[in-house]
This record gives structure tokens, C-alpha cells and sequence, in this order.
């Protein structure tokens, strides 16, 4: 009999291949996600003239670097360059390949559980620090850099040392217009933004179970700004009906292996964790960040906190730092803020559930800040223009685009320009994230809505629902 | 991979928490390949906007060893960020802690992320600021920081990481000595997931 264990550590004793130099673990890697970034693995791996050992345990798609408009030939040399790349590299090393104009294209991590892809206590990685996300079907996932994306198309393995584990519990019920988004800014406002450095983390407690899939990947999509690679919840039936006839997941007798496998997995109720946080939920209320890292959440009733508390002398040069990057004063009030444009999207928030919360408050009224809306994967873009949210963006001045990471990171061109103030679904609020001299304030789908037709940072709950109802359709 | 044993060179501090990889080197310039070199992008908008930056300092001319803050490294996964700081000839960061992958990334290119208790990174980086062109000595052998005040640090480092750059282990050539566990463990795996 195994002693009590937690949801970690049953996957990683899953997974281990052999020990090896220090006692370090060789992992093995179930599922491997790459993307249009992941051109320099590609041609080390090239030049060392070395095979991908295990094609069929990877899957790629462009995300990074595709256009959100115009993708029938895509003007930019630099960015057609980029998805031919990938087209290449997969072509050649036999990885499946969901191209630009395929149906299930998408960024990797909204892609991976919608496929079924991403499945409960199997090993993920991708070259990209939100594979996180994963964790929250009860996957170990996590990003790694280009040398470690070589080494696993090398070998389907990765050298690993065992991390620390810290249990996040949040218990209580959530009010009304306060989402996953403001649960995750909340949690990295209290532990800081390297409070999980060298931990996974598990999220529990009552209301990270009552949460929807969708809603637990935006929990664990922003683990990594906590510090942590992984953050992970335990697969309960939420999870199972999510997985239910995904594409790439387990059908007929297999279903029910699966099912065994995964009911096996969740921490036993005594295990133990090197550490705890605990947040209530039925306090929460509407987060936005107000510097430039995302610890920098603050309830949208607050104030720009005062650097001149901060004991640690970088500490205190940094947050002078980002009050300036920023253009703001100590005490500023949050709400109210103007805003020059909006964008709701990226892999923390994107999803089908995500456009509706945004399309409820957006409804009836009109955008007055430019407001780019970019669905995860074309099979939400798709989902949302059969429930007519398309046209619901549209009639109130939404720009509506094709799917990828978009303004989360620029790197396609979808920029925010400097001095701008840009309220933001994405994960990351750093200095030039967003475009050079860029000002993100980072929130969630429904308070971005409320700022695109207000202009400013608006408290959601004041704003009410959509004039026309809660009904679209 | 290059190996890392000893490094005596000067030393430059940066007085800041959380340095992002984005700022290490902006998204933008990740597209090039990684043979155009990515030296010159190191901090480029940080240092577009500060005359006093400390890495274009000509007292710091030469340095080879960052000292920063908490948490440096942060966020995207980008190994850019280390070729960055490689190309423009740093091998050793020291600080109180990084971000995970960062220091993953550091190890792989040859370069060590060493930790410090914050008090002991904040006094390097105060003497750093008042002697500056100040050398270090690190030592990864007996895992020590000297200093030129007569002060040693002895850190820890993961084994394995100590061992591959030590002996500047190319670690896919390591791995594949493993393929027999590897195949075993596929058959393992195959029976207990056939659908994976």
C-alpha cells in the first residue's frame, strides 16, 4: 500500500523512467504541444541531425505569430515565414499539424483540453509558460524552453526534479460578477508573485469545484504568475462530462479504463502538502492590476497602494518603477480610470463561456474604446457565431477576429502603442508585454466588457447586465 | 553544451523584483534565429529609456556576473532570454530567487542561476553600487561565492545540474544511454493506457 499522496505525486510516480545523475528523475512526457514559437527547438534538434523519437505524442498548431485578420495570404513575409516554418517542421518530423486554416486550430492551450488532448494524470509540456493551464483537468503540465523542447522530441522524456507542493484552498461561494479570473488575481495579490516559485500547486475547496472546466483552466493558466510551473486541480465529474467524446480522448472500453484511472487520482484526503494559502471566496469581488506584475491585483473599490511601504528597497524601486511605466499616483482610484482601448481574449480567457460573460454586458450598449475581441481556437470562434455573439460584438463595436494569442503577447502585430492604457483578459501586465511603452491593467472577460463601453475602469456589478436581458439568441 | 568549473570576472547589480523575461529581451526580437544572436537585445527597452542603466555604466564594462533581485527571470518560458544575457557575455546570475524555467533554461545554456539568502544578494549588490568594477569569484566545484571583501557564500545547487555543467553534459546524449528504460517504460505505460 502507497502512503497518503497527493494529486502531484501520484503523476509524477507515474511517470518516472529511471533515476539518473544526482538523483534527478527521468520523466516520461505523454502529450507534447508545439506551436509557431517552437521553430528554434526545431533546428537545433536539425543540426544535431536527431529524429523526433515519438511524432504521434505530439501535436502542433500556429498560434504565436498567426494573423487574427487577412489569413488567406498573410501579408507579413515575417509572420507567413513563421507558420510555414512550423508547416515544414511538422511535415518533415511527421507531427499532426492543425494549420492555419484548419477547423481545429488554435492557441495550444485552449486547443489541447477542447480536443482532448490534455487528459487527467497524463505528463503535458509545451514550449510556453501557460501550460499550466492543462493542470486543470488533472494533467502535470508544464512550459519549458527550446533546449527542453529538443530534448523531449528526442527522447519523450524530461530530466526533473521533484517540486514542492502548496494547496490553495478557496471555499465559499462566489458573488454575483466575481469570476475564476478575479479568484486567480486574488490568490497571486496574497502569495506574491513568486509565492509558488518551486511548488506545483493544487487548487481546492468548494469553489474551485463549483467552478466549470473552462473557468478552472483560467485558474490554472495563471498558477505560472504565482511562480509556479503547474498548477493543478483534482478531476471530479466536471471534468469527466468535459472529456466526454473529445476527438483525441478515450472511446468505448477505453472510456471506462480511463474513467477507473482517473477516479484513482484525486490527493487522499490525508496527504500532506509543504505548504497552504487560503482564500474566501464569498469576499471577493472584481480584480484589476494596477502595476506590472500580475501581484499587482487589486480589488476595482481600491486604491493604487503606496511604494513607500514596501520595506525591501527593490521592492520599493521596483513598484516606483511601475507607478511611473504606469502613469499613476499612489491612492489613485482604480475605478474610473480612463482607457484607450480593450482587448478580451488569450489563453487565460477565450473560451466560449468567457465571450458569452463579455457579450452579456456588452449587449444593447456601445463600445467607445477601440475593443478587439479574439476567440481561443476556430471551433470557439465557430461556437460563438451559432449562439450570435459575433453579432453581438459586432452591433456594439467590437472588432471580431480569427482565433490565436493576438495582443497577449504582440508578437503577430496586434499591438497596444505606447503610452496607451489597454484594460486586458491576457495574463501579463509587464513593461512592453502588450507592445512597447503599452499599459495593461489585467481583469476579467466581463469587467473588460464594462470598461470597453464605459471607457474607463468600471465596477461590472454597478454596470448591471445587458439592457436587452440576459438572452441572446 | 559548455561547460561551467570556475569564473573570476566583475560583477554588475540590478536593483530590481520581478525582471520578466520580457523585459530581459521584448517579444518582438524572438522571431530572428538564434545564429543572428540575441546579445545586443538584452534589456532593450529598459535601457532605451535609462542613460544610467547600470549594464551600459562603463565602471560595469565587462561584467560576466548579474546580481539582481527577488524573482529574476519570470514568466515566458523564451530561452531567448538566456542567449540574451549569454551574448552579451554574462555566464553566472546571482540572486534570491528566479523564475523556475528561467534557471531550467540557464542550466541547459551553460550558465548558473545561483541562490542567496536576499539579505546576502543585497549586501553584494550595495557593495556592487559602492566599489564598482568589483570581481567575483564563483566557484561551482565547492559551490562558493568569493567576494573581493574577503566574504565566501556557499550556495546550494541541484546535483545533476552540478554534474551536467561541471562536466558540460549534453544532456539528449545523456538521455539516450536511458532507451531501454524508455522503451520499457512505453510498454508499461501502452498496457495501462492503450488510448494515450
Amino acid at each position: 500500500m502507497f502512503p497518503s499522496r497527493t494529486l502531484y505525486e501520484k503523476v509524477w510516480d507515474d511517470h518516472v523512467v529511471a533515476t539518473g545523475p544526482g538523483g534527478r528523475t527521468l520523466l516520461y512526457v505523454d502529450r507534447h504541444l508545439l506551436h509557431d514559437g517552437s521553430f528554434h527547438a526545431f533546428e537545433s534538434l536539425k543540426q544535431a541531425g536527431r529524429a523526433v523519437r515519438r511524432p504521434g505524442a505530439a501535436f502542433a498548431t500556429p498560434d504565436h505569430y498567426a494573423p487574427t485578420l487577412g489569413r488567406d495570404r498573410i501579408e507579413n513575409p515575417e509572420l507567413r515565414d513563421k507558420v510555414e516554418t512550423l508547416e515544414a517542421n511538422a511535415a518533415r518530423t511527421h507531427i499532426r499539424l492543425f494549420p492555419l486554416q484548419d477547423e481545429r486550430q488554435g492557441i495550444v492551450h485552449v486547443i489541447g483540453p477542447e480536443l482532448g488532448i490534455t487528459q487527467p494524470g497524463v505528463t503535458l509540456v509545451c514550449g510556453d509558460s501557460h501550460t499550466s493551464t492543462h493542470g486543470a483537468l488533472g494533467a502535470l503540465a508544464f512550459g519549458i524552453g527550446a533546449s527542453e523542447v529538443a530534448h523531449v522530441l528526442a527522447t519523450q522524456t524530461i530530466w526533473q526534479a521533484r517540486s514542492k507542493t502548496l494547496h490553495v484552498v478557496v471555499d465559499g461561494r462566489l458573488p454575483e460578477g466575481v469570476h475564476a479570473k478575479d479568484i486567480i488575481l486574488a490568490v497571486i495579490a496574497k502569495i506574491g508573485a513568486f509565492g509558488g516559485t518551486g511548488h506545483t500547486i493544487e487548487f481546492a475547496g468548494s469553489a474551485i469545484r463549483s467552478l466549470t472546466m473552462e473557468a478552472r483552466m483560467t485558474v490554472c493558466n495563471m498558477a505560472i504568475e504565482a511562480g509556479a510551473r503547474s498548477g493543478l486541480i483534482a478531476p471530479d465529474e466536471t471534468t469527466y462530462q468535459y472529456l466526454s467524446d473529445r476527438p483525441f480522448g478515450p472511446k468505448g472500453a477505453d472510456w471506462d479504463r480511463a474513467l477507473a484511472l482517473w477516479r484513482s487520482l484525486p490527493s487522499d484526503p490525508d496527504a500532506r502538502f509543504d505548504r497552504e494559502a487560503r482564500i474566501d471566496a464569498s469576499a471577493l469581488e472584481p480584480m484589476a492590476t494596477w502595476g506590472t506584475s500580475p501581484e499587482d491585483g487589486v480589488p476595482v473599490t481600491g486604491v493604487v497602494p503606496d511604494p513607500a511601504h514596501e520595506s525591501d528597497a527593490a521592492r520599493r524601486a521596483s513598484k516606483e518603477q511601475a507607478l511611473r511605466y504606469m502613469g499613476l499616483r499612489p491612492g489613485q482610484s482604480i475605478e474610473g480610470l480612463p482607457i484607450d482601448q480593450v482587448f478580451i481574449g488569450s489563453c487565460t480567457n477565450s473560451r466560449i463561456e468567457d465571450l458569452r460573460v463579455a457579450a452579456r454586458v456588452v449587449r444593447g450598449r456601445r463600445a467607445v474604446v477601440p475593443a478587439l475581441v479574439v476567440p481561443g481556437s476556430t471551433q470557439v470562434k465557430r461556437a460563438a457565431e451559432a449562439e450570435g455573439l459575433d453579432r453581438v460584438f459586432r452591433e456594439a463595436g467590437l472588432e471580431w477576429r480569427d482565433a490565436g494569442c493576438s495582443m497577449c503577447v504582440g508578437m503577430n502585430g496586434d499591438l497596444v502603442a505606447a503610452g496607451r492604457r489597454c484594460a486586458s483578459t491576457s495574463n501579463r501586465n509587464f513593461e512592453g508585454r502588450q507592445g512597447k511603452g503599452a499599459r495593461t491593467h489585467l481583469m476579467s472577460p466581463a469587467m473588460a466588457a464594462a470598461a470597453a463601453v464605459t471607457g474607463r475602469i468600471t465596477d461590472v456589478r454597478k454596470l448591471g447586465g445587458s439592457p436587452l436581458g440576459d438572452r441572446i439568441q | 553544451m559548455e561547460a561551467f568549473t570556475t569564473l573570476t570576472a566583475r560583477a554588475v547589480p540590478l536593483d530590481l523584483v520581478n525582471v520578466d523575461t520580457d523585459r530581459i529581451i521584448p517579444a518582438r526580437f524572438l522571431r530572428r534565429p538564434r545564429s543572428e544572436g540575441y546579445g545586443q537585445f538584452l534589456f532593450h527597452d529598459l535601457r532605451e529609456g535609462d542613460a544610467a542603466f547600470p549594464l551600459d555604466r562603463p565602471e560595469y564594462a565587462g561584467a560576466k556576473v548579474l546580481v539582481a533581485a527577488e524573482n529574476f527571470g519570470c514568466g515566458s518560458s523564451r530561452e531567448g532570454a538566456v542567449w540574451a544575457l549569454k551574448g552579451a557575455g554574462f555566464r553566472a546570475w546571482i540572486a534570491p530567487s528566479f523564475g523556475d524555467i528561467f534557471s531550467e533554461n540557464s542550466a541547459k545554456n551553460g550558465a548558473l542561476a545561483i541562490v542567496l539568502p536576499r539579505d546576502r544578494v543585497a549586501a553584494i549588490r550595495d557593495q556592487l553600487h559602492a566599489s564598482p568594477g568589483l570581481e567575483l569569484t564563483i566557484d561551482l566545484l565547492t559551490q562558493t561565492v568569493q567576494l573581493p571583501d574577503g566574504n565566501t557564500d556557499r550556495f546550494e545547487v541541484d546535483p545533476f545540474r552540478k554534474e551536467c555543467l561541471l562536466a558540460g553534459i549534453d544532456e539528449i546524449g545523456l538521455t539516450l544511454r536511458y532507451e531501454d528504460a524508455i522503451r520499457e517504460y512505453e510498454q508499461r505505460r501502452a498496457a495501462q493506457a492503450p488510448w494515450l
